[in-house]
């Protein structure tokens, strides 16, 4: 399917990306980095479900499962991250089933399932909050640093093992957007967002279809939040959990573009980009001013940019190239007011 | 009385009528959301983040230019209409037609804007208004004079939408837009104009609402994200735009919070409020008052 072309762009990108920390070692920059990467990898999980119109904000949620589940089975039980964070991944995706049935099973679809998520991601930040004996509530929480095997306690002092990890995930990331973007069940899942009592007609299992690409979903953000965790080593409720944290997830992959894989890794670099030089530029009068432009901006691209800064991109440089999926031409409608 | 009194235990009495008084104000706030998503067909996600405007004009206009808290309630009720019609005419007008999540996320951004808004302009710090209210002791009960006075004004003011609703003619045709949004339009009702008065009128509820939960609350600019949740809940819960569910399920949270919070902490009241939310959800999924179909 790939042509030779792009399987070329896509090796020399990598191999310059790999190649990166080995030459240029700035210990900010390489920070900024794989911040970038860690966060493109929870929005790209995010738009496995959101680009078939499944908004979810309860992401919030699943992150900070994956993120608080691997620190306090580290701290309390001593269990290592490597047990640690597929016992988070599980939690996350037995809760995205509890959640995700009913919805799909009862047609909780539009304003109800992304009220139903928020409810989600509620309730994850109201435990996470509750339980400050465990968990340290609000004031944050601290993995224990190991002073054994920083192998087996995925901690690792310098940027560049931790430049590496991020690329990894984040590639890891592109491949499944890509696995599940030839699947079959892109198809189904596409028909559903357009019309799920003609996809049920033509035989596609609506609530199957669903639940799987949630699980998926729900895992893979399990874990961005776990391996965010032992990067930062301090976590607090509002940095991985709560409402903040899944409309910041919406927000970036709109701004990069949901129906493209690189969107929102995109819009992961705009957003760190524009968070970070904000704070740079105005100290600590920035508080605030970052988010302040990230709604607004929000609202702009909602409004005049459906699409996202990258998928307008290749629709511009590709004009003819496929007819877009029905779903899109809507979004596509609304750039042109009045059309 | 004392006879009566002293068959129930007088803590969960007290937390039982605690949790009515809390339905109240939670109910004022359904209404409004409810109102805007039957007739607009939209959801505020900033809905919240609209009273905690309120609630900082209130604490500036009582607690710094020192106007009286019966003057400024008014004026605050005004000024979250006239913020509510805005967000409208700039916010969701040019998306009425786009898919109804992307009028959702646009208020979403909405509600990052307020936010930080209100950390740019006011800090983090929490702000009081420094009214102390009368604790009312009725037995061996004690009740706030605030969650009191609260729960009158939203009975007020939900009765007041209810006539404004059923006696006037705009009200009526609002009645008559959340029934059938094409046909309206032929009998020459001005949707977008009641659209716009629609939305100063849930505005104005969320005014109401700030005016009556800053006696009970300290102002911050995250204060939306402790009671936007579950106004969200108790409108889903109700059946979105069914305002007789969204004044039941108000009670019904309220009480299960007030409860939750007598057993342990304030923080457990409102897991098991969401909790339960989710186990309705398999029972009711379209709301506590829907026809089974």
């Amino acid at each position: 399917m790939m042509g030779q072309g792009r399987l070329a762009a896509w090796g020399t990108g990598l191999a310059a990306l790999i190649a990166l920390p080995f030459v240029y070692r700035d210990p900010y920059h390489l920070h900024i980095l794989v911040l970038i990467l860690i966060w493109s990898f929870a929005y790209t999980s995010w738009s496995m479900m959101g680009r078939f119109g499944l908004v979810s904000l309860g992401h919030g949620g699943f992150m900070g499962i994956g993120a608080y589940v691997t620190a306090l089975l580290w701290n309390h039980l001593g269990l290592s991250p490597w047990i640690g964070i597929p016992v988070s991944m599980v939690a996350a995706g037995i809760l995205a089933l509890i959640v995700g049935y009913p919805c799909f099973r009862f047609r909780i679809t539009g304003h109800y399932f992304v009220l139903v998520t928020l409810a989600l991601s509620g309730i994850v930040l109201q435990v996470i909050t509750a339980t400050r004996d465990y968990t340290g509530g609000s004031l944050g929480y601290t993995p224990n640093r190991t002073s054994g095997n920083k192998l087996l306690a995925l901690q690792f002092d310098d940027k560049t093992t931790w430049y590496l990890i991020a690329l990894g995930i984040w590639l890891f990331g592109i491949v499944v957007w890509h696995w599940v973007d030839r699947s079959m069940a892109r198809y189904a899942l596409e028909a559903i967002s357009e019309d799920e009592d003609a996809a049920a007609a033509a035989g596609v299992d609506v609530t199957a279809e669903k639940l799987k690409i949630t699980l998926l979903s729900a895992l893979m953000t399990a874990l961005a939040g776990a391996i965010y965790c032992q990067y930062q080593m301090f976590i607090t409720p509002d940095t991985v959990s709560g409402i903040a944290v899944s409309l910041q997830m919406v927000f970036a992959a709109i701004v990069g573009g949901l129906f493209v894989s690189l969107g929102p890794t995109v819009g992961a670099i705009i957003t760190i980009l524009l968070a970070e030089t904000l704070r740079i530029g105005f100290g600590t009068r920035a508080v605030g001013w970052d988010n302040l432009v990230y709604g607004v901006l929000l609202v702009l691209f909602i409004i005049f940019l459906p699409k996202g800064i990258l998928g307008s991109l290749l629709d511009r440089l590709k004009p003819q190239r496929k007819v877009p999926r029905a779903h899109e031409q809507e979004a596509v409608q609304i750039a042109r007011p009045g059309t | 009385m004392q006879a009566f009194l002293d068959i129930f235990d007088i803590y969960l009495l007290e937390a039982v009528i605690n949790g009515i008084l809390l339905g109240g104000v939670l109910a004022l706030l359904a209404l409004g959301l409810n109102l805007i998503f039957g007739v607009i067909d939209v959801t505020w996600i900033c809905y919240a983040e609209l009273v905690m405007i309120g609630m900082y004009a209130m604490y500036f206009m009582v607690q710094y230019y020192g106007v009286s808290y019966f003057v400024a309630a008014p004026l605050t009720i005004l000024l979250v209409a006239v913020l509510g019609a805005a967000l409208h005419y700039l916010v969701i007008a040019p998306l009425l037609t786009a898919p109804p999540i992307n009028q959702l996320l646009a208020t979403g951004g909405v509600l990052f804007v307020l936010q930080s808004f209100a950390t740019v302009a006011f800090g983090i710090d929490f702000r009081n208004l420094g009214i102390r209210l009368p604790v009312l002791a009725f037995g061996d009960m004690n009740f706030s004079y605030a969650r009191l006075l609260s729960f009158v004004a939203a009975l007020v003011g939900m009765v007041a939408v209810y006539l404004f609703m059923t006696r006037t003619f705009t009200g009526t045709a609002i009645r008559a837009i959340s029934q059938d949004r094409q046909i309206m339009a032929l009998m020459g009702v001005d949707a977008r104009r009641i659209y716009l008065i629609t939305s100063a009128l849930g505005g104005a509820l969320a005014g109401l609402a700030a005016c009556l939960l800053v006696l009970q609350y300290d102002v911050h600019p995250f204060v939306g994200l402790s009671f936007g949740p579950i106004t969200f809940l108790i409108c889903v819960l109700g059946g979105l735009g069914n305002f007789i569910g969204g004044f039941i399920a108000a009670f019904v949270f309220a009480e299960i919070i007030s409860l939750g919070g007598l057993f342990s902490d304030l923080e457990w009241g409102y897991v098991l409020a969401f909790a339960f939310f989710i186990v309705m959800m398999f029972i009711r999924p379209a709301g506590l008052l829907a026809r089974r179909r």
